[in-house]
């Protein structure tokens, strides 16, 4: 089987992540859908160190993990004191600047 | 048993079996997260995706990717999103309507020109390119050609990464702390404050959910002693979520009471 096929499914998959972020309204479901998009380029990572044929892609996909798990522990709390302050997990309801 | 999957993988056909069988799987879990209306259920959608990207890896001779992505992303990562999920309600902003008009089609079909634009990038990135394998790379092994690489090539992003780490976890402790500004009101202030609110009424504290004697499920409301369904005895939670029985088809009847006592 060609590997580019792992490829087009990670494109896929970023590509719905994506959709996911500008459509949905709850913050958590939000923060999911960049959940997604970081592990299809994951996917990407690890598919690209197979063809090449070195094992940095699954290195860098390796970091890029540790790297998610930060983001989502800062960015959980950052929608829990949101929610603490606004009662809401709406990224709708996140608009102080504007008025 | 990953030996054996990693044998399997390596073999041409079973893999576009696998691939074939749950890459459409993964793509409607993902489309499927977007169209429900459930944070949870959407939870359970992005778990599914991150196990199947794990045999994925598997598949492609990263085996210790995989079981981290189980352990990290499906473990960690997931159970830390539904923890929040249910801190912050699960019955918070659930609806789909969009705000600005006209958004989801925009998105849409901005999204289907950027897939259709990174896939052809990536054909053209892998076009007449064969695969070389990672046979040569995992000579020694998966984990040990990684832990080479780790503390060789790669230990100053590692370091970075540690401190990167340490310095999430408190910002999360700082974000997530929160001050008192008001005293704690004691249970003695508590009962003292029903007594003196005026009525009575509410000196007892509220009712307990379920109903007397033939059902006492925490979502069904209690009997108040003239056969009214008190409100008060169900979490607000329950009530939002809209989950609430009708506690009136469980009221004992007197009659069937007496028949059986003769």
């Amino acid at each position: 089987m060609n590997s580019a096929n792992y490829l087009y499914l990670s494109a896929l998959l970023f590509t719905i992540g994506a959709v996911g972020v500008v459509i949905r309204r709850n913050a958590i479901v939000v923060f999911m859908c960049v959940e997604l998009m970081l592990n299809a380029a994951n996917l990407t990572f690890v598919t690209f160190s197979r063809i090449n044929g070195n094992l940095d892609g699954q290195i860098v996909a390796f970091f890029t993990m540790v790297v998610a798990a930060c983001e989502v522990v800062v960015g959980l709390a950052i929608i829990v004191t949101i929610y603490r302050s606004r009662r809401s997990a709406s990224v709708d309801d996140a608009n102080l600047l504007k008025r | 048993m990953i030996n054996y999957a990693l044998a399997l993988g390596q073999t041409a056909k079973p893999e576009a079996v696998l691939f074939y069988i749950l890459a459409p799987l993964a793509v409607a879990a993902a489309i499927g997260m977007l169209v429900v209306k459930k944070a949870v259920h959407s939870a359970i959608l992005l778990a599914w995706v991150m196990v199947t990207l794990a045999i994925f890896y598997i598949a492609q001779d990263a085996a210790f990717l995989g079981i981290v992505q189980i352990v990290v992303y499906t473990g960690a990562v997931m159970m830390l999103f539904l923890f929040i999920l249910m801190l912050v309600g699960v019955d918070s902003s659930e609806s789909l309507t969009e705000t600005i008009k006209g958004l989801r089609w925009i998105a849409i079909t901005a999204s289907v020109g950027f897939g259709g634009l990174l896939i052809s990038l990536l054909g053209r990135a892998t076009l007449g390119r064969t695969s070389v394998g990672l046979v040569d790379a995992n000579a020694n092994g998966n984990v040990e050609g990684l832990a080479q690489l780790i503390f060789s090539n790669y230990v100053w992003p590692f370091e970075v990464i540690s401190a990167l780490l340490i310095t999430a976890a408190v910002g999360a402790m700082v974000l997530a702390h929160h001050e008192r500004t008001v005293k704690r009101v004691t249970q003695r202030e508590q009962s003292q404050a029903r007594f003196r609110s005026g009525s009575l009424a509410a000196a007892a504290g509220l009712p307990g959910p379920g109903v007397f004697a033939l059902h006492n499920a925490v979502d069904v409301p209690a009997l108040l002693p003239d056969g009214t369904p008190a409100a008060a005895s169900i979490s607000a939670t329950l009530k939002a979520r809209g989950d609430m029985l009708d506690s009136a088809q469980y009221q004992l009847d007197n009659n069937d009471n007496v028949e059986e006592d003769k």
